[in-house]
């Protein structure tokens, strides 16, 4: 089997890992070797599914004793089987860096032998990248759960992220599609990364020449949409997950079918809508204040899918609004569905000089017809009767079918 | 009333990496200090403008002298030089009078950068912003191809920014291409890089046919590329959100698009007709059922392909009332023709081994993880072949059904096959073999290697190896399925219930 078509096989095998992100390390070019990264992250190229083609995502081997169900490459199924050797890797990133096809490598790997043995292999890699080719771009390295404390401490050194996937969001879940992995060992192989990370880094404080610890921290992903466990579940486990290991980020994957898939599995893709409403979520825990309990109710598990979960807070809360921009806190300004945190910002620095009118809110490219609802302005108050005695969502759409007249109509008087 | 006359300057760069920046801040400077309205001030670039020579624009003004004490100078706010520096390199022609406008406005108004929302600002950073957006678009989309030349390897790449970025870029490609020979080539100018040296060389511009035309590694990046695409998730709009067409040209990826694009509906239809239709044997076994309706079921099996090849399903044979199940991987040659598992040579050894151990051949209940025999035709000779994972999972419903209905109290499989059929696939046979294991079909699972590999084996004292293994671990199982009776009231009912 020559290289193009190991390729083929393992990259292919790889494609249903999400992540794909180069930032958050920053490393100076060495002078020896090529490479560096500045610590934005650049998107070399994107493939017809929107998606960003950043690093060289492959598996180091999709042989696996594992036999987990949602998984392409378990034990059980018939697809082709293919190995690279470590030279094969460390040669084809490093001719695809050199004509800046890629910003580094992401390496991961089927389980063979023991979880010891594979990770092994993978810190093979990445050393020989660093050490022998002197390697500065960027390398993600998948830490296999399972292995020994003292591999994920080596890794960590040369890569510049490490990540643990927790797969699908409950233990039980893992039972049933998954029946090798625990949550329990994963979890503990994220606090090795993450308690080694923080040893290193408060050493570092002390001893500036300490070396940086996977300087991009650790992420996860985990599936959704192969078994039936709701957003609400989900979000709660994901708070928890960030709170936990300072993860940097948690990848959503909406379950895709693939080739000779089991038949426990559902047989079409989770929307992608769903994917979506879940990072909108993710994006509200982390950048907006909001906690996991506020997002679903236990009466509503599941996100809305036609509705993204900040407006559905602002209609489940009216007593909370109009809000004033320029007035209002930013934690409050934050609540306000159609602005961004970074617009939020702009508006808290430009109000210091100037009281912001609907036009202005309109150059800085925000959308006036959905955030007019909430808000109040300087030449604008929204319509007393909004947002608070707004019909109850479910009623709304259903008379939008009936007759969109009128409620296009009552939309005007309102904006 | 005569209007005041309009001052024409020319922003004329003398090297083909000066974006002129400098130039216009000495020109504005100067205008500051003479109070020059910005309405009465028109820039012009070199490469845009009329040529002066031809007179159609007056000569630049004498540049005033700057008097030396520095309170007089004009101050701006650093974020408006650096955000002016990134400007200055975008095509716009009306970029240097804007600059000029809001220089003179921030005199008077010492916040307004901060007034976003200003059109004059918001014009401003919008020129900043795409410049910027144009050359993290340029440190992505650079595709270096690779040519020998004398002096080694030469990485050279033809690139059109929407905005006059070369010099921006280049500190970017020095430090992360530090030790390779590189020359980037724009239609506006081009860049070479000396690794010996670590210094760069600013030259011409040059078109597209200078840059060379192919590079091998390319059809290695095009396989990467359309490996890693998911045609389930397919989103072309994003892509060109991202990716607008104006960069598609130089990339060596876009050749693969159309048919990327147009197969991936298929390629899903595909693989979700295959996972539906994954064989399996489920629909053919009866419910509930005793030995006897099992063995007459099994002969209409089409669980999956195989039963077109064999000549018949091959039933498990043995008492009703047997303790010790054996279960071996498929039918062989003579099996398939007589109907019989264990009748060939590797039955021969197995019997050979339970006559040593004084074992009954027929106490046992003997049968198969897959029922139908496997084979590669070659000339008269049907050659044994390893039933597929999908096979041995499709046959699995009829070894559980004769587990449910035999009850043994202890399964002795034999060979790998059948080991990962009922113990899971992290199961290795030569390290685990003879450990007895609880699983949900037994209270005691055992595997062992099959005979035929022991018949396969060249080497003598290796098969003498594992036939000893086989035999021990025969032995273990026989014994552990006749130990008196630990056996429990619930295992009683187990065999009473399953006699037929």
């Amino acid at each position: 089997m020559n290289t193009q078509q190991k390729l083929e096989i393992l990259a292919d095998a790889a494609k249903y890992d999400a992540s794909c992100a180069s930032s958050g390390a920053t490393r100076a070019g060495n002078g020896k070797g090529v490479g560096h990264t500045d610590g934005t992250g650049i998107c070399h190229s994107y493939t017809p599914d929107g998606r960003c083609v950043s690093l060289l995502k492959i598996l180091l081997t999709n042989f696996c004793t594992y036999d987990c169900v949602f998984c392409v490459n378990r034990a059980s199924s018939d697809i082709r089987r293919a190995r690279f050797t470590v030279e094969e890797v460390v040669s084809l990133t490093l001719d695809f860096y050199k004509r800046n096809y890629i910003e580094g490598l992401f390496l991961s790997s089927g389980i063979i032998q023991s979880p010891d043995y594979t990770m092994e292999q993978l810190i093979q890699v990445a050393r020989s990248l660093r050490l022998t080719h002197h390697f500065g771009g960027y390398i993600h390295v998948k830490a296999i759960p399972g292995c020994s404390g003292s591999l994920i401490e080596t890794a960590g050194l040369y890569a510049d992220r490490l990540s643990a996937n927790i797969e699908l969001p409950t233990q039980q879940d893992l039972v049933q599609l998954a029946p090798e992995k625990r949550s329990v060992v994963i979890e503990t192989t994220m606090h090795q990364i993450h308690s080694r990370k923080t040893e290193m880094d408060e050493d570092r404080r002390r001893i500036r020449s300490t070396p940086k610890f996977a300087p991009a921290g650790q992420s996860t992903q985990m599936v959704v949409g192969a078994t039936d466990t709701t957003d609400h579940e989900i979000i709660h486990r994901a708070a928890s997950l960030y709170s936990s290991y300072r993860l940097r980020r948690i990848y959503y994957t909406g379950f895709s079918p693939y080739p000779q898939a089991d038949r426990r599995l559902p047989l079409a893709a989770t929307p992608l809508v769903r994917e979506h409403r879940l990072y909108q979520a993710d994006w509200l825990l982390r950048y907006y204040g909001f906690q996991a309990g506020e997002i679903t109710t236990p009466d509503a598990p599941d996100l809305d899918l036609s509705v993204d979960p900040k407006t559905l807070w602002a209609r489940r809360h009216p007593e909370a609004f109009p809000i004033d921009v320029n007035a209002a806190p930013r934690e409050t300004l934050l609540r306000v569905p159609g602005l961004g945190y970074r617009n939020v910002d702009r508006i808290l620095a430009i109000r210091r000089y100037h009281r912001l009118t609907l036009e202005d809110l309109r150059r800085l490219r925000v959308s006036v017809k959905s955030i007019s609802p909430w808000i109040v302005t300087a030449d604008y108050l929204p319509h007393p009767s909004l947002p608070p005695q707004q019909p109850p969502l479910q009623q709304l759409s259903l008379n939008l079918e009936a007759d969109p007249g009128t409620i296009s109509s009552t939309l005007d008087g309102q904006l | 009333m005569i209007a005041p006359a309009v001052t024409s300057i020319l922003i004329e760069p003398r090297t083909p990496e000066d974006s002129g920046f400098d130039l216009w801040r000495n020109f504005a400077r100067n205008l500051l200090l003479s109070g020059t309205l910005p309405d009465l001030v028109d820039f012009h670039d070199a490469h845009d403008a009329p040529s002066p020579s031809l007179g159609l624009l007056p000569p630049n003004p004498p540049a005033p002298q700057i008097r030396p004490h520095s309170s007089k100078l004009p101050h701006v706010p650093k974020s408006f030089l650096d955000d002016a520096f990134f400007a200055a390199h975008h095509r716009s022609p009306h970029r240097w009078n804007l600059l000029y406008r809001l220089l003179w406005k921030l005199q008077r108004d010492k916040n307004l950068l901060h007034i976003e929302v200003d059109p004059w600002v918001s014009e401003f950073r919008s020129l900043s912003r795409q410049v910027r957006h144009d050359l993290h678009k340029m440190h992505a989309f650079v595709r270096f191809r690779k040519v020998q030349d004398r002096k080694g390897e030469h990485f050279i790449a033809w690139h059109k920014p929407a905005h006059r970025i070369l010099a921006l870029a280049t500190p970017f490609f020095a430090e992360r291409f530090a030790v390779m020979r590189w020359t980037i080539l724009t239609p506006d100018n081009s860049v070479s890089w000396n690794p010996a040296t670590r210094s760069a060389t600013f030259g011409p511009g040059a078109d597209r046919s200078q840059a060379p035309a192919e590079d091998e590694l390319e059809h290695l990046w095009q396989t990467y590329y359309s490996s890693i695409f998911n045609p389930a998730r397919l989103n072309p709009s994003v892509m060109r959100s991202h990716m607008p067409v104006k960069y598609w040209s130089t990339l060596p990826e876009i050749d693969l698009l159309p048919s990327l694009i147009t197969r991936a509906n298929s390629r899903v239809a595909s693989m979700v007709f295959t996972q539906q239709a994954t064989p399996s044997a489920q629909p053919f076994v009866p419910t509930n059922a005793t030995l006897t309706m099992l063995q007459q079921a099994l002969s209409a099996c089409q669980g999956c392909s195989l039963f077109h090849y064999a000549t018949q399903a091959v039933t498990g044979r043995g008492p009703s009332t047997a303790a010790l199940m054996l279960v071996g991987e498929q039918p062989g040659d003579k099996e398939d023709l007589a109907g019989e598992p264990f009748v060939g040579p590797a039955g021969e050894l197995l019997r050979r081994a339970c006559r040593e151990l004084d074992i009954a051949p027929d106490a046992l209940y003997m049968t198969n993880a897959v029922k139908h025999f496997k084979f590669v035709q070659r000339g008269k000779l049907r050659i044994h072949k390893n039933p597929a994972q999908s096979e041995v999972n499709a046959c699995r419903p009829w070894l559980e059904a004769e587990i449910q209905a035999l009850k043994p109290k202890v399964i002795l499989c034999m060979g790998a096959t059948s080991a990962k059929a009922l113990l899971g696939g992290t199961f290795a046979l030569m390290r685990d073999h003879g450990h007895p294991v609880s699983t949900r079909y037994c209270d005691e699972t055992i595997a062992t290697v099959h005979p035929s590999a022991i018949l396969r084996t060249g080497d003598k004292a290796k098969a003498q190896d594992l036939y000893g293994m086989m035999k021990a671990d025969l032995a273990m199982a026989w014994s552990r399925s006749r130990r008196p009776h630990v056996m429990d009231v619930k295992s009683e009912s187990r065999l009473s219930r399953s006699s037929p």
